[in-house]
Formats: C-alpha cells, sequence, structure tokens
C-alpha cells in the first residue's frame, strides 16, 4: 500500500483550566497503520482522540482528515466522514436488540432496511456476534458488549476506527479473540487505540506513539519504543 | 425489520372502531369520538415523550394552536372548514417549529419548565386577546360553520354519525402516518436518542435536528387534535389551552404505554372513561385522576401496553 497521509493534526492544543491536556501536538497518521497511544494516566490521550473524534474542542491547531480540514467539523459530521469512535466506557443501546445496535449504525451511510438488515449482519459476523442479533444489548456478558461497540463501529464502514481502550475489563481469552478481530478490521480501515495493556500493544501495532504530559515523547515502530530509555522511564518503568 | 403484526393489529383496530358505529348509539358514540380525537392529540404527545424520551409540560399550546387556529379561520375567515382545518394544522405546525428551536436547548427539567412557560403564554394570551378569541367564555362557530361540501355532498357536522366517521378518518390518517414513522428507520433514530443520545450523535447523527422533528411532528399531530376537536364541536375556549390539558395528554400516554403505537388510545380510552364516571360521582375527581398518576409512576412506568409488551409481546410498540 502506497504511504498515504489520513490523518495529521498541526499545533493542536486543549486546555481545561491551567492544566495544558494536550500541548500543541503535530501527529499524523498513515492510512493502514495500527496504531497505538499509550502514556501514564493523565497524558491526555483521551483528550487527543476526543479532539479527533470532535467530541471535544480545540483552543489551538488544526486537523486535517484525508486531505480536509474537519477542525471546526460537529463530531458527527466526522463521522459521516469516516471517524467512527468507541468509547472508552461501553456505550450502547442495552434496551436494545443487537441487531437494532448495529442497524443503528448502518442507517449512518445506508437508506434502505434490507441493506440495512444485512450491513448489521455482517458486522455481527465480524466479530462473532451473530447467533446474539435478536438478544437484548444489555443482556449480554461484558465482554461481548465490548464488541457490539466494535462491531457498531465498523458497521459504519470507517476509514479510521478510534477505540479507546477496547480491552479494559476483558477476560485474556476475550483478549484473544479482540486481537483476531482487529486484525482483520485493521485490513480495511486504519485503527487507532488507546491502550494500558502493553501485550495487547506490542501484538497488534504497527506504531507507537507515546503521549506524557499532553506532548509526543516519542514515536516509532514498537520494538524501539520498548527500548527507548524517555519511554521507560516515563511510562514502562512505573508500570511495571 | 417492519413489524407486520402490529400492522395486522393497527388495520383489526381501524375496523372495529368502524364496525363499531353501527352498534352503540346515543352518548357512547359522541364520547367515543371525543376519544379518538383526543387520542389523536397524545399520539402527537408519544411522538416526543414516548419515542424520543422529551417530556414536554406545554403540548395544550399546539392543541390550542391547532384549535384556534382553525377555530378564528372559520369564526372570522369565513373559511369553507377544510381550509380551517389546514390553517390550524398550518397554525401548530409553525409554532411547534419556533418553540421547539427554542425549547430544545433545554434538556430533562428545565425542558420541561420551558415547555410549560411557553404553553402558560399562549394560555395567558388567548385571555388576554379575549376581544378576538372569546376568553374563557369562548366562541361558538355560527351555523356556516357546522357543515361542509364534500364531493358535492353536504356533511353536516350536527349530526353525531358524521361527526364519528370524520374523527375516525383523521385518527386512521394518523395511525398509519405514526406506523410509517416509527416502525421504520425514522423511528429507530427516534428510539436511539431516547436511549442513548451521546452514542448515537458519534454514530454521525445530528441530534439536535432529530429531536427537533420529533418535537414538530408531535405539536402539528397535536394540532391536528386541537383543530378538529374546534371544529368538531363547534366551540373554541381558553378552557383548552390550561395547564391541565398538557397534564392530562401526559396521562393519558403514561396510563396507555409510553413509546408504545396503541398506548394513547389505550390510555385515553380508559382515562376518560374513568373520569366521566367519576366526575359523575364527586367533583374531586382529580383527586383520584392524582392518586392513579402516582400508583402508575410507581409500579407501572411503562403502562399498560408498556408492560404487556415486556411481558409477552416485543412487538407491541
Amino acid at each position: 500500500m502506497a504511504e498515504v497521509t489520513l490523518l495529521q493534526t498541526r499545533g493542536l492544543t486543549r486546555r481545561f483550566g491551567g492544566l495544558t491536556a494536550v500541548d500543541r501536538v503535530d501527529f499524523t497518521l498513515m492510512q493502514g497503520e495500527i496504531r497505538a497511544i499509550i502514556g501514564p494516566n493523565g497524558a491526555g490521550k483521551s483528550t487527543f482522540v476526543g479532539l479527533l473524534s470532535g467530541r471535544i474542542a480545540p483552543d489551538a491547531g488544526t486537523v486535517l482528515f484525508d486531505g480536509q480540514d474537519i477542525t471546526r467539523l460537529p463530531a458527527h459530521r466526522r463521522v459521516r466522514l469516516g471517524i467512527a469512535y468507541t468509547f472508552q466506557i461501553t456505550n450502547i443501546y442495552p434496551a436494545m436488540t443487537v441487531r437494532e445496535n448495529l442497524a443503528v449504525a448502518a442507517q449512518s451511510r445506508l437508506a434502505h432496511e434490507a441493506e440495512i438488515a444485512a450491513a448489521a449482519q455482517e458486522a455481527a459476523i465480524a466479530v462473532g456476534l451473530e447467533d446474539r442479533l435478536p438478544d437484548r444489548a444489555g443482556a449480554l456478558s461484558y465482554g461481548h458488549q465490548r464488541l457490539l461497540e466494535v462491531a457498531m463501529g465498523l458497521a459504519l464502514h470507517p476509514k479510521l476506527l478510534i477505540l479507546d481502550e477496547p480491552t479494559q475489563g476483558l477476560s485474556d481469552d476475550e483478549i484473544d479473540n479482540f486481537l483476531t478481530v482487529v486484525r482483520r478490521v485493521a485490513q480495511t480501515a486504519t485503527v487507532l487505540l488507546i491502550e494500558h495493556n502493553m501485550d495487547v500493544v506490542m501484538a497488534l501495532a504497527t506504531a507507537i506513539t507515546v503521549l506524557d504530559r499532553g506532548r509526543i515523547l516519542a514515536e516509532g515502530p514498537p520494538e524501539a519504543i520498548a527500548r527507548d530509555p524517555a519511554v521507560q522511564d516515563a511510562y514502562l518503568g512505573s508500570a511495571t | 425489520m417492519r413489524n407486520l403484526r402490529l400492522f395486522a393489529l393497527t388495520i383489526a383496530v381501524l375496523a372495529g372502531l368502524f364496525g363499531v358505529q353501527f352498534v352503540i348509539s346515543g352518548y357512547p358514540v359522541l364520547a367515543l369520538t371525543r376519544i379518538l380525537i383526543l387520542a389523536v392529540f397524545a399520539m402527537g404527545y408519544n411522538v416526543l415523550m414516548g419515542y424520543t424520551g422529551l417530556v414536554s409540560l406545554g403540548h395544550a399550546l399546539f392543541f390550542a394552536a391547532g384549535l384556534y387556529g382553525a377555530g378564528l379561520a372559520a369564526y372570522y375567515g369565513g373559511v369553507a372548514l377544510p381550509i380551517a382545518f389546514a390553517a390550524g394544522i398550518a397554525a401548530a405546525a409553525v409554532l411547534s417549529l419556533v418553540v421547539g428551536l427554542l425549547a430544545l436547548r433545554t434538556q430533562t427539567v428545565s425542558f420541561m419548565i420551558v415547555t410549560l412557560m411557553f404553553a402558560q403564554a399562549g394560555y395567558l394570551a388567548t385571555l388576554h386577546f379575549s376581544a378576538i378569541t372569546g376568553g374563557d367564555q369562548g366562541l361558538s362557530l355560527p351555523a356556516h360553520a357546522r357543515s361542509f361540501s364534500l364531493l358535492g355532498q353536504e356533511i353536516a357536522l350536527t349530526s353525531a354519525t358524521a361527526r364519528y366517521n370524520i374523527a375516525l378518518a383523521v385518527f386512521a390518517v394518523v395511525l398509519l402516518a405514526l406506523y410509517a414513522l416509527t416502525q421504520g428507520p425514522r423511528g429507530r433514530l427516534f428510539a436511539a436518542v431516547r436511549e442513548n443520545p451521546e452514542r448515537t450523535r458519534m454514530l454521525g447523527y445530528d441530534v439536535g435536528r432529530i429531536r427537533l422533528l420529533a418535537f414538530t411532528v408531535s405539536g402539528t399531530i397535536s394540532g391536528v387534535a386541537g383543530a378538529l376537536y374546534g371544529l368538531m364541536f363547534g366551540f373554541i375556549g381558553s378552557s383548552f389551552a390550561e395547564f391541565r390539558s398538557s397534564v392530562e395528554v401526559l396521562l393519558f400516554t403514561l396510563v396507555g404505554g409510553p413509546g408504545t403505537l396503541f398506548g394513547p388510545l389505550v390510555g385515553t380510552t380508559v382515562m376518560t372513561l374513568l373520569i366521566d364516571r367519576l366526575s359523575g360521582l364527586t367533583s374531586a375527581y382529580l383527586i383520584a385522576v392524582g392518586v392513579l398518576l402516582i400508583v402508575l409512576t410507581l409500579w407501572f412506568p411503562k403502562g399498560i401496553l408498556g408492560t404487556i409488551r415486556d411481558r409477552w409481546a416485543p412487538w407491541l410498540r
């Protein structure tokens, strides 16, 4: 695949009162990557992806997506352009069925009920939830709810899928299954994930960005990041 | 994912309502006519409260907009009844769009208060301009506004049968339109906004616009009911714009089952019959209504059809 820039930020900044959560970040994401963003608690990871998805407005800087300046675009319009976001805390429609959850996502880009139903089915198969389509989403296990949320992201057919701590609270078996799902997703979409579990990061990521106190501390392939003394000092050292 | 069982029920209910007029006569026909019109009001309310999850305390305003829009057009404009009817609906549509734009800046309790304030302003306006509206004395529509011609046939609204069938026809149109709206993709979006607005936004939807659509549809249908009520019974008065109307429509919807297609009809039927009976027994019937409201909120928050839906019939929605 040719190296095409999918997403780029320049001088992206967000302050909360006296705290600068994201500080003049220049960030580039290539099409087809699985990029992990790591960093200690409070490093600004969630704020940063919030700025990308449009859930949070920046104080300064620009966000370019697919060659277009989306800095002022509201979140729902960014989703339509192809940026899907899955929440850190599971965020589904518990009272609706799995099928309906996926249909709401799919009808964001499709008009006909038959197409919507087919897309819902396809997304369920992609994460292995096809047997649960008629079930109430709230009745699913936690791990399945997380998969449903990823499937809702997939039903959007995004160019970029942002996963905010997707494996938090999952068992080891569920994490294995999750890795398979993400690898499959990555064949058609670029993936940006915030992740605390270093095993997951090392297994999945093609590149890693380390955030610390709102700035990019280091960036590069997983092996190089793991060896970086500054990273070990700021993050890996304190975590293990 | 259309809901065929619900559609079959819709047709059966409409057929039943058409047939029942050959069985009953006298006062029950009048009562049922009223129930059908008020059920349309509740169905409009249900679009916003039941399907989209926004509780308004000001829907008397939109009922009154239809009532006065149609009534004043007939009274002063002397226009034919179908045109007066359309004028009432248009008034409610415009007013609900404008009020929706303003009120939807707020949520939950503030939204209830803001809608209530708008409705109170509307009610006070009907009193203030009593030289035109007749205030709480109201206006009785003149003889020319008690009949109209349809396809060359003269239809007199003094006939109970004519009134019943017109009310039923309007009820049927609204019911079928709401079936199409709520059981398809649009209805799923309303439910998505009700269940989880933030998730819905992050799936690419402008939640504010979906709410505004629901609000406007809801207010317009309430106006349909108001316009129909005024023209059918030939009377418009400010008592219809009172807070009590807003509470009653909330109560009808709650009793029947918010977010179910037939909840408003069931709730309106049960409550109107109950209020009829109770007010014959005691002038303090509102106390009984209040107690019922408390009981419902505590033990049956989903209403009659909502409870049945959750226990036995998930398609009943």
